[in-house]
């Protein structure tokens, strides 16, 4: 399976992100640099977490109207995976491919700590190796976290079953404690914890990489029924 | 060519951290009346004036300077001569 992980100038972990599908998934995985970027070989495209564009006048906004969106918006049309995480998921609530605003976090302080998670649906193609419920340990560092939206929205979300990862202890002030969310056809994943920083012992967790693993075994299944 | 002078503010109903962090600091110096401090952001555009200014300036807000899910907007437009 092929991966790319988009740079924009002022991605910051972009190289977790390639560590933890080339080394600790053992996939295929490329740094694209958002001009020059070809998606149309990748098989599932990842936005890192960072500050693109130094996150001016709103985190994600700026990268939001960038060239390269275009091909984000085919290939989530397309089906294929695509997870932003953090900086990443502010780009696809900004873009508009999943529903939402961030805020600044509700002490407005900028928060790096492991964070329990509860997976509230484990049967998206990003969470398929989690049990329903389970908790696990992610990291996350951010200062606009605070996950915003309507009521009705919000209601949509959870007939959906678009809410896939809450916080157990919310820190950040995020509407219903949503900590993750896919889009209605589940092939979109938004989060803003960092998985890709917990993908082996060695960091001190490996809790994140069943996350990779999920994508991985949904598209390993989708090859077989194909062939 | 015009000045166009853009207010962009938190919607009704979103809660405002920083507005609520300059108004805990309000009350720190006494001014126990204030109610509700709200943070917003200010703009100023220089364009050059066309057809379909009002229209032109609506949707660059929509689509980039503020973000419809948590923001509302007005603007002014100026005369520069």
């Amino acid at each position: 399976m092929k991966f790319a992980v988009v740079v924009f100038p002022g991605s910051n972990c972009d190289r977790d992100m390639y560590y933890a599908v080339k080394d600790a998934l053992g996939e295929e995985a490329d740094l694209v640099w958002y001009k020059e970027a070809d998606l149309s070989n990748y098989d599932s495209i990842l936005l890192p977490g960072g500050f693109s564009y130094g996150d001016y006048l709103r985190s994600g906004a700026i990268a939001s109207t960038s060239d390269i969106i275009e091909q984000i918006r085919e290939a989530a049309e397309a089906g294929k995976p695509i997870l932003g995480v953090c900086n990443g998921f502010q780009v696809l609530l900004e873009m508009g491919l999943l529903p939402g605003a961030m805020l600044p976090n509700k002490h407005l302080k900028f928060m790096c700590h492991y964070e329990t998670l509860i997976v509230e649906n484990a049967e998206t193609l990003f969470t398929n190796q989690y049990d329903e419920k389970e908790r696990i340990s992610i990291p996350i560092a951010h200062g606009d976290g605070n996950y915003y939206c309507d009521e009705q929205t919000y209601q949509t979300l959870k007939e959906n079953n678009q809410i896939a990862f809450t916080y157990e202890k919310n820190p950040n002030g995020s509407v219903g404690d949503i900590a993750g969310i896919t889009n209605e056809t589940g092939n979109v994943l938004g989060m803003m914890p960092h998985p890709e920083r917990a993908v082996e012992s060695l960091l001190g967790n490996e809790d994140g990489l069943r996350l990779f693993q999920s994508i991985l075994t949904h598209w390993r299944n989708r090859h077989a029924i194909n062939a | 060519m015009r000045k166009v002078k853009i207010y962009i503010t938190l919607k009704e109903g979103v809660l405002d951290p920083q507005g609520k962090a300059v108004q805990n600091s309000l009350h720190s110096l006494e001014y126990k009346n204030v109610n509700e401090v709200r943070v917003g952001k200010y703009m100023e555009v220089m364009l050059e004036d066309t057809e379909n200014l009002e229209e032109q300036i609506d949707k660059m807000c929509d689509q980039l300077l503020a973000n419809p899910v948590i923001e509302d907007y007005t603007y002014t437009i100026e005369e520069v001569v």
